[in-house]
């Protein structure tokens, strides 16, 4: 009775991790499949260039207008904070390395988690529950060729350029806040920005951009193409995706910035 | 042309196809008629590579078609699925053309319209209705645009999944004749699923009685009536009483 008692949850712990393993096999092997088809044609040029523009350009007003916000918030509770122990000049410094290094890639990750992973999940899930994606077989179209690499590629080429965006837009609303309610010089502002930034600060921030774009859209297009029938599944697919994409960008982040900047 | 041998495919507990055997002759048209749920889909799919069998052996004229080149085997089928499938992002004339704007039966574009507008206007459709999307045509219509798009490489062999499921009778007797017309029109192989008596009696050269996983019967279309076989006489009336159990 009691070995049963202690073998049940620790049955069900061993099951979860089994799941949870298997589950990581399958979007690694899917992850895979849709880098090799990179190199492999037909490649469908007309898609990735529809996707550069979804995934891209109409994503910039919520990247641009996010990345203001933050960058002006930034700059009030640095300059609130520093104030503290007499420290309110370092508003520029720290503004420039938490927009490039962290909030940049991070938000953007985020926001295209949202916008981007959601989109494709429910557009490949309704293919899929309406039969499209099994007509595009049937007429000698590799759904993964077709559906996935234009995404993904677009994701990977347009997301480190969003971030570059996303980090410079951020650091201009510190600047705007700076020197219009903090009683900041524009131009010594924006020479201690440029001076204290390194090129390793905008090389990670890049190199985030491109891996989370790659996260946010292969889970996208994992979840969409094995969605479940109905409604309901298309739902799940999207639900899915989306908190899949933004915790892997979240531990993603994590190891990356351990490789670029731990000591 | 298309043979079946002792084809199995379950998914987990639930056994769909138990042994199916079933052999198409080239330039018939067979029709599988049974219950929702009893594998008539997944028949069609198997045949197409789009799911992958458990066990048994399904051949094109003698070729396996788990190895054969999939590019050009796909080339011989032309397929109308049961909601259309038509997609939403293109227009009708892309969506009709779709196989011959990319791949080995690739034309150029102004080819391409002008055989998908020949195809329109073979299924009854205006060349009024090539720019617009698929949301801003009827069921009727979204199903003729969809036989367009199967016959549009003219294709050797068509599947027709469901033709008439959602029409209303009159517009269900239009796409059965549209069906036939083109069958016997293109010489093609064709096999259709469906449970529409109506379709059977107008689409069938040979017709296929699928229950639990296998075909209890199956003989032309004249011989369906007087078959004697309790299944398909059940099905045929649409008898509530008989071998096949019905939930009430």
């Amino acid at each position: 009775m009691s070995a049963r008692l202690i073998s049940k949850p620790l049955a069900a712990i061993g099951r979860s991790v089994l799941q949870l393993l298997a589950a990581i096999g399958r979007v690694a092997i899917f992850a895979a499949s849709v880098i090799s088809h990179f190199f492999r044609p037909p490649f469908y040029l007309k898609e990735l260039l529809q996707s550069i523009l979804n995934i891209g350009y109409f994503s910039l007003p919520v990247v641009g207008l996010t990345a203001l916000f933050t960058g002006g918030a930034l700059a009030l509770q640095i300059y609130a904070g520093g104030a503290r122990f007499s420290a309110e000049a370092v508003v520029p410094q720290i503004v420039a390395i938490g927009m490039v290094r962290e909030l940049g890639p991070v938000l953007v990750g985020l926001m295209i988690a949202a916008r981007v992973t959601s989109s494709i999940a429910a557009e490949i899930a309704t293919m899929k529950v309406t039969e499209q994606i099994d007509a595009l077989v049937t007429l000698s179209t590799n759904p993964m060729k077709y559906l996935a690499v234009p995404r993904v590629l677009a994701a990977l080429i347009t997301v480190p350029l969003l971030v570059g965006i996303g980090d410079i837009i951020g650091i201009m609303g510190g600047f705007i806040v700076a020197t219009q309610s903090l009683g900041f010089n524009a131009a010594t502002y924006l020479h201690n920005t440029a001076n204290f930034l390194e090129p390793l600060d905008i090389i990670s921030s890049l190199v985030k951009g491109a891996v989370f774009g790659g996260i946010a859209a292969t889970m996208g297009c994992y979840y969409g193409m094995n969605s479940g029938r109905g409604a309901q599944g298309v739902g799940r697919a999207t639900k899915g995706a989306v908190e899949a994409a933004a915790v892997l960008i979240l531990a993603a982040n994590f190891l990356l910035t351990g490789v670029f900047f731990s000591v | 042309m298309i043979t079946l041998e002792d084809v199995h495919k379950s998914f987990g507990p639930k056994q769909v196809l138990r042994g199916l055997d079933l052999h198409v002759p080239r330039g018939e048209s067979m029709v599988i008629i049974g219950g929702s749920g009893t594998g008539k889909s997944i028949c069609i799919k198997c045949i197409l590579g789009l799911v992958t069998p458990d066990s048994g052996r399904i051949t094109v004229d003698g070729v396996n078609v788990q190895k054969a080149e999939r590019d050009a085997f796909l080339a011989r089928f032309g397929m109308l699925f049961q909601g259309g499938a038509l997609f939403d992002s293109m227009p009708i004339w892309q969506n009709v053309a779709f196989r011959l704007m990319r791949g080995s039966l690739k034309r150029p574009k102004a080819e391409a319209y002008e055989i998908a507008v020949e195809k329109l206007r073979r299924v009854g459709l205006s060349p009024d209705v090539a720019p617009l999307y698929p949301a801003e045509l009827s069921g009727g219509m979204q199903k003729r645009v969809g036989l367009a798009r199967a016959i549009a490489a003219d294709p050797e062999i068509i599947f027709f999944d469901e033709p008439t499921t959602g029409l209303d009778p009159i517009m269900s007797g239009v796409i059965n004749e549209l069906i036939r017309e083109i069958v016997v029109e293109m010489g093609a192989t064709t096999v259709t699923i469906t449970h529409d008596m109506t379709s059977v009696r107008t689409i069938a050269d040979r017709v296929a009685m699928l229950h639990d996983g296998v075909i209890k019967w199956t003989g032309p279309v004249s011989e369906m009536d007087a078959s004697g076989d309790a299944h398909l006489d059940q099905f045929i009336h649409g008898r509530a009483d008989g071998p096949i159990a019905s939930l009430r």
